[in-house]
């Protein structure tokens, strides 16, 4: 019997969007019966890579062989006859509709072609309920009524309804228990030996090794490594080759003294229950503090709290000794707090605008006489701002669409320079930046904190805290682990650090 | 199963090299092409009219009626076009001027003269805008819901006060306003109320802090409310710019009926939205034009108009009506696409 060719093999896909290259000629290949692990941060390129595989995206280039034979995937539908099936994180069930109603959406049971069989329905649901060990689950009940491991239980019913030969999964443990995780993998484990493939995405190494066969990591919508064995390769190569350490940056110089004056951002006790732990960080003017951590640490959610687009649940915060009303995004930006938010186009851009508008709309009182706003001064000040970030075109009544990640980034910068404001919270600041804008960036930044401002960086790139941060700060599951001047640590050991989390030694 | 890592590729990604000033250019152009185009249906129905009803259709009773028709809607339309620009719908407004036109016409309002009769239907808008900005700023419901319990309540209201009777006004002030001796220049007050709301509104949209607030929390609430922008206060205020504009158009229509009616402003709601929409202003919110909306709802106006001189049924004119609407929002998703 001639050898099984290869179920899938993806070659050189490429997907752009406007102003973003998502995928730029990432190759896959997928075995039958194996678990193949996709590693990668946000914005890496997973979620579009999956994407085409599902037939919900059409790639631009490159081409994809499944069983040996080159095909297309024009359609969520075509996707799935072939024998793919994919769960989403985000659950696509419609919770109005029963277990079975849902698992046989789109193929139901019929008789003379359009009546549903609803019975027939619910036996193979149960059916399949029980094979994924969930024999408890009602095929008649309600989605809308089941816990989130139960509705996941129901998407893989929904998934094995077809005669699926390759099942992906995008974090599928994000919203399980640590026992519902591992009926997963009991799951997991019976497809694989029935000859179905897994492409199984997650962000927690320990599973990989647990589930996984092999390891392909995506950066900057690249594969940076095919096919790596998952049980052998050392965590710290597979986390390296995730934060990327292909370029080196040219981090701009610290000043020769350290920061001094009195904290312009004080955080005392503030907490979210749930999301992290009482947090204390004071900043000086001129000072750079890093929040490092990896995704689902709680980093994003401190910026958001300290920002006042969360409300504490405990502690508070102030800005030159003033405390701020918790919970007030407004009252946080008038003692002089900014953000450039992790999502830029959904948090901070008013993308159908010109740079113009997206750089005044935080101060347009200031250009503005009893509501009538002053244009030119308007147009003078964005103009000012935008080139002392040397944003580019150098012309501000461009659309923000067209300007590239980085020059979006200066445009949110220049919001917040343009208000004068005292304390800069950066979230993830170079993601979806090309690698050649990121230096500039980062000697804007350092800039900026020359000039008197503090600045918290959240980043899930270790080299770019610690090239870029007096100061780290240490998160793990929402608590801060280790606190110290990033020219003490190394990044081998921030990796320790937030993957094991030992206490600072 | 072992296999190498595979080289990491050149790092020079560029992104895709956008050519920036000319889509600027493209983009301005594309605005001048949407009002240009609209212009010019108007031109051609304007041509149609001339032919098909030469001698009626251009003489100055009849254009000088169809703007009067044209300024109730108009000024109703305005105030939609803030709101829609804002991400939001008002589905009250028709039952808002019915409600304001016979509060402000009962015997007992009457008795205040010609300033209790503005001030009743002013401030009968403006009321029911506060509820309607209330209920969705603060009280997080939908504007689809909101202001479609607003129209029925409002609808309810008005034949309530009614009993369902019409409301002749006998101030003689208000009556002047609708007769010929009071035109300037042969130009209607009403249509002069028209144009100084067209032109606050334009100014509003285009020229203030409160039109660029409700241009950008019609394009991104969340990225508006993260720049320190009060996203709750401006939806309120929006309703309460869309129930203004309903009271100022309930005081329009009074004096164009000399009465007040409950079923007056019968789908305004939909005649509004209509204009608005093949103006250019996007129902999702985050663009907006003043100019697009007035040339919208003198289109509709001129169809009427011209449908009526031709003695054409209103049915041939709700189905024209129709057809306009789908034209104009097919063209619009092309320009949305080739952006």
């Amino acid at each position: 019997m001639a050898p099984e060719p290869t179920l899938l093999s993806m070659s050189g896909i490429t997907k752009s969007f406007p102003g973003v290259r998502a995928l730029d000629g990432v190759d896959l290949d997928v075995q039958a019966g194996e678990v193949h692990c996709l590693l990668g941060q946000n914005g890496a390129g997973k979620s579009t890579l999956i994407k085409v595989l599902a037939g919900a995206h059409q790639p631009d280039t490159g081409t994809i062989r499944w069983r040996g034979e080159d095909v297309t995937l024009r359609s969520p539908i075509a996707a799935m006859r072939l024998g793919i099936a994919t769960i989403y994180q985000e659950l696509d069930l419609v919770e109005h509709l029963s277990v079975a109603e849902n698992v046989h959406l789109g193929h139901e049971p019929t008789a003379a072609g359009f009546v549903v069989r609803g019975k027939a329905a619910r036996a193979s649901t149960a059916a399949l309920l029980k094979r994924l060990g969930h024999p408890e689950i009602d095929p008649a009940r309600l989605v809308g009524e089941l816990s989130a491991a139960q509705q996941q239980i129901v998407s893989m019913a929904r998934a094995l309804s077809h005669d699926v030969r390759l099942i992906v999964m995008d974090e599928p443990s994000a919203a399980l228990d640590p026992d519902e995780v591992d009926n997963l993998f009991r799951i997991v484990g019976d497809l694989t030996a029935d000859g179905v493939a897994v492409v199984y995405i997650s962000h927690r190494l320990e599973e990989i090794r647990r589930i996984g066969d092999r390891v392909t990591v995506l950066k900057d919508g690249r594969a940076v490594a095919v096919g790596l064995p998952a049980k052998s390769t050392p965590t710290r190569e597979v986390v390296a080759l995730m934060t990327g350490r292909n370029v080196e940056y040219v981090f701009p110089e610290r000043p020769a003294s350290a920061p001094g004056g009195t904290p312009v951002l004080e955080v005392r006790g503030l907490a979210r229950e749930g999301e992290f732990e009482p947090l204390d960080l004071s900043i000086r003017p001129g000072e750079i503090v890093g929040l490092a951590g990896l995704v689902g640490s709680g980093r994003s959610e401190i910026l958001e709290t300290i920002y006042g687009a969360r409300k504490p649940t405990a502690g508070r915060v102030s800005v030159d000794g003033r405390p701020l009303r918790p919970g007030s995004v407004r009252a946080a930006v008038r003692a002089g707090l900014g953000l450039a938010p992790e999502e830029r186009k959904a948090q901070a851009l008013l993308m159908l605008e010109s740079v113009t508008r997206n750089v005044s709309v935080s101060s347009m009182s200031r250009f503005a006489r009893a509501g009538w706003i002053d244009r030119g001064a308007e147009l003078g000040a964005a103009r000012a701002a935008t080139r002392e970030l040397s944003l580019r075109p150098d012309n501000p009544n461009v659309p923000i669409r067209t300007l590239s990640g980085g020059n979006q980034q200066k445009a949110v910068l220049a919001r917040w320079l343009l208000r004068g404001c005292r304390v800069l919270l950066l979230d993830e600041p170079t993601r979806g930046v090309d690698v050649g804008a990121r230096a500039e960036l980062y000697a804007v930044v350092r800039r900026l904190a020359d000039e008197g401002l503090g600045v918290l960086l959240v980043s899930s790139e270790v080299p770019e805290v610690l090239g870029l941060a007096d100061r780290v700060l240490v998160l793990r599951e929402g608590r801060v682990v280790h606190t110290a001047p990033a020219r003490d640590l190394d990044e081998h050991r921030v990796l320790d650090l937030v993957m094991e989390g030992s206490p600072a030694s | 199963m072992t296999q190498p890592v595979s080289p990491p590729r050149d790092s020079a990604d560029k992104v895709p090299s956008v050519n920036e000033a000319p889509a600027w250019r493209s983009l301005m152009f594309r605005a001048d092409v949407r009002t240009l185009s609209l212009l010019g249906v108007l031109a051609a129905l304007i041509l149609i009219g001339g032919i098909t009803k030469p001698d009626e259709f251009l003489d100055t009773r009849n254009l000088q009626l169809v703007l009067t028709q044209a300024s109730v809607i108009g000024v109703v339309t305005v105030g939609m076009t803030f709101v829609i620009t804002s991400g939001g719908i008002d589905l009250s407004v028709g039952a808002i001027v019915a409600l304001a036109s016979v509060w402000a016409t009962t015997v007992a309002t009457q008795e205040y003269g010609f300033a209790g009769i503005l001030f009743t239907a002013v401030i009968v808008g403006v009321g029911c805008g506060l509820v309607n900005g209330l209920l969705i700023a603060y009280g997080g419901m939908v504007p689809f819901i909101a202001t479609l319990a607003m129209l029925a309540s409002a609808r309810g209201l008005a034949l309530q006060i009614t009993d369902g009777r019409t409301q002749i006004v006998t101030v003689d002030g208000i009556l002047d306003l609708g007769e010929r001796d009071s035109y300037v220049l042969g130009v209607p007050p009403l249509v002069m109320v028209f144009a100084v709301v067209t032109i606050i509104g334009w100014l509003v949209l285009n020229r203030t802090t409160f039109g660029r607030r409700t241009v950008a929390v019609g394009g991104n609430a969340e990225a508006a409310r993260l720049a320190g922008i009060d996203v709750r206060r401006q939806r309120l205020y929006l309703y309460l710019l869309s129930g203004l504009c309903c009271g100022i158009a309930a005081f329009l229509l009074i004096i164009l009926s000399g009465s007040g009616q409950n079923t007056n402003g019968n789908l305004y709601e939909l005649d509004a939205i209509a204009a608005a929409i093949i103006g250019g202003t996007l129902l999702s919110g985050g663009r907006g034009t003043i100019t697009g909306s007035v040339l919208g709802v003198l289109i509709f106006t001129t169809i009427t108009n011209i449908f009526a001189l031709n003695n054409l049924q209103s049915d041939v004119q709700q189905i024209a009506k129709g057809a306009i609407i789908v034209a104009a929002v097919l063209v619009q998703r092309r320009t949305a696409s080739t952006n």
